[in-house]
């Protein structure tokens, strides 16, 4: 079948949905492509709370989340089990469903295909490959969705969110968790995570810690871990050993940009304040951007490709000039990577080490922002108006802020 | 009484993703004497309940037949003392429902007498 359409969306996580939604609302057709037969990505198998409290202004659950954006898209045609194959330059798109292959003609598109796991193969660690060791995202799809249980006992690799939440699940769940491994020299995740998921069930945190070598035959039977120096590489002597038929690792996910392969990436899409990537009818929105923690940015960005890739296709907004934004002291993730100055943006900063008090700026605009003990897990926004077109570059760094009183 | 006897926590209010560090400080009798850190009246609630019994929403999933998905993903309406998890997931672990249920249906009505509701988080279809 042949389809013509103002804007495609691709993905219906979290950031698909609220583009598609926003999309709509600026009074363009839009089409939702999603491959899975419910919309909501990872929010479906994100069973605890926490979500929308600055979207919906409810603390929600995963589910209740997707719920609510859902019920914003009943007059948008989503396709459900549909898997794209190609995005070509021509903007026509390609897909096929269970009716076979189709081809969309489109003015705008967004990306917002998400992340998937990095995994644990992918970490240089002896041993076999043996069965017992899942990536966390899948051993939450196991419990959450298909009330399977992975194992019995456990050993988590990887402190960020998704390994503190499994934490919890798996202890809930009567799985016993004998230690949650992190080879940062601080948690991964949320202090707020770090809290509920492990010193509520009293679960071992090892800091600067990590996997040394699994043992087991054809189910896993031991994990060994080990004490790293700060180059990360393993202190003799520190060895621990834990008997578990579990391994659960998270070791962070990467954005999805397939099949869009004539953009620029890095490894996420590289977009502009407008969501706008290197081609200028391609937008992109979401984890397939960069990896965010908070859903409510998710939805936000989302909402804001949906905008401006509506505007494109109404062709009230062409290529926007694009004013680089550098990475400077002490910043270790900074996003968009570009700014169209004509318009508002809002930037999304991890800091690269931990600060009692840091104090970030950007350059040479004259916007100071003071965060209390800002770590990199955490991310830090910062809104910036418009501002003068003749700058061609803007810096963000961070540094101490040394109190006058000590 | 001096200081020196006093105590102090510093928490992670866990009532929103914002996460403020809570400082309080108390005595042996759990007499609270100052709280700093939090930017809304929840985190100072969060903090005197965390010195004497901690409180957490509880969120599982209860079993679905005849559903589009095997499992309900259920929560309480509000947080539930720590104290009570076991006992809780022991109740939870046994239920059963059919489907249809929808988002905000009621599972148990005063869930072991906390004046909290176990409510459906994920709506299922019938199959
Ligand atoms: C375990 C975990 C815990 C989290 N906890 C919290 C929390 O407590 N609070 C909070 O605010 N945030 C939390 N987050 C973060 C937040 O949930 C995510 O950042 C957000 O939901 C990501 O949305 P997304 O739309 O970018 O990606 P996804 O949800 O991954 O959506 C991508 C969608 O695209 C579809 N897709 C991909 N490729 C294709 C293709 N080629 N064709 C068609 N469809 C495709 C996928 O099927 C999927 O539906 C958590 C995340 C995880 C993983
Ligand atoms: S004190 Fe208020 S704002 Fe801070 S984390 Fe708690 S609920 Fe959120």
């Amino acid at each position: 079948m042949k389809y013509k359409t103002d804007v495609v969306v691709i993905g219906g996580g979290a950031a698909g949905m609220a583009a598609a939604y926003r999309a709509k609302k600026e009074g363009v057709d839009v089409i939702l492509l999603e491959r899975d037969e419910d919309t909501g990505g990872v929010l479906n198998q994100c069973i605890h709370n926490g979500f929308g409290l600055q979207y919906f202004k409810k603390d929600l659950t995963g589910p209740e989340f997707k719920e609510y954006a859902k019920e914003r898209l009943e007059d948008i045609e989503i396709l459900f089990g549909t898997y794209v194959l190609e995005v070509r330059n021509d903007r026509t798109i390609i897909f096929v469903d269970r009716r076979g292959i189709h081809e969309i003609e489109t003015k705008a598109l967004v990306m917002a295909t998400g992340a998937r796991e990095r995994h644990f193969n992918s970490l240089p660690v002896p041993g076999k490959r043996i069965t017992g060791v899942f990536t966390a995202g899948l051993a939450q799809r196991f419990i959450n969705l298909e009330n399977l249980k992975p194992g019995s006992k456990a050993v988590i690799l990887g402190s960020g969110d998704i390994g503190l939440i499994m934490a919890r699940r798996l202890t809930l769940e009567g799985i016993k968790v004998e230690a949650v491994l992190e080879i940062m020299p601080y948690p991964g995740g949320l202090e707020r995570n770090v809290q509920q998921c492990l010193k509520d069930f009293g679960i071992p945190l090892y800091l600067s810690h990590t996997v040394t070598a699994i043992e087991g035959d054809r189910r896993l039977e031991k994990v060994i871990a080990a004490q790293v120096d700060y180059k990360w590489d393993p202190i003799p002597g520190t060895e621990k050993e834990f008997e578990v038929d579990t391994l659960i690792t998270s070791v962070g996910l990467i954005p999805q940009t397939k099949p869009v392969d004539f953009v620029e990436t890095d490894p996420g899409f590289l977009v502009s304040n407008t969501n706008q990537t290197s081609e200028d009818w391609i937008f992109a929105a979401g984890n397939c951007t960069v990896i965010f923690d908070l859903v409510d940015y998710v939805a936000k960005e989302g909402e804001k490709a949906g905008k401006y890739a509506a505007m494109y296709a109404k062709g009230e907004y062409k290529k926007g000039k694009k004013v680089k934004v550098r990475k400077g002291e002490n910043i270790g993730v900074i996003h968009p990577i570009y700014i169209d100055p004509t318009q508002e943006s809002t930037l999304y900063i991890r800091v690269s080490k931990v600060f009692d008090r840091a104090n970030i700026k950007v350059l040479p605009l004259d916007v100071e922002v003071i965060e209390d003990e800002a770590r990199p897990p955490e991310m830090i926004v910062v809104k910036l108006k418009p501002f003068d077109e003749n700058i061609d570059e803007i810096e963000v760094m961070a540094d101490e802020l040394i109190s006058k009183l000590g | 009484m001096s200081s020196s006897q006093n105590l102090v926590k510093e928490l992670t209010c866990v009532r929103c993703p914002l996460g403020c560090k809570v400082k309080i400080e108390y005595t042996k009798e759990l007499e609270v004497l100052n709280i700093s850190g939090n930017k809304c009246p929840r985190g100072r609630e969060y903090a005197i309940q965390e010195i004497s019994d901690p409180h957490r929403i509880l969120v599982t999933s209860i079993k679905v037949k005849k559903g589009k998905y095997l499992l309900a993903s259920v929560k309480t309406t509000d947080a539930i003392p720590l104290r009570l998890f076991d006992e809780a997931m022991k109740i939870i672990e046994k239920l059963e429902v059919e489907a249809p249920v929808k988002r905000g249906d009621i599972i148990i009505k005063n869930f072991l007498e906390t004046g909290t509701n176990l409510i459906v988080t994920r709506s299922v279809e019938r199959l």
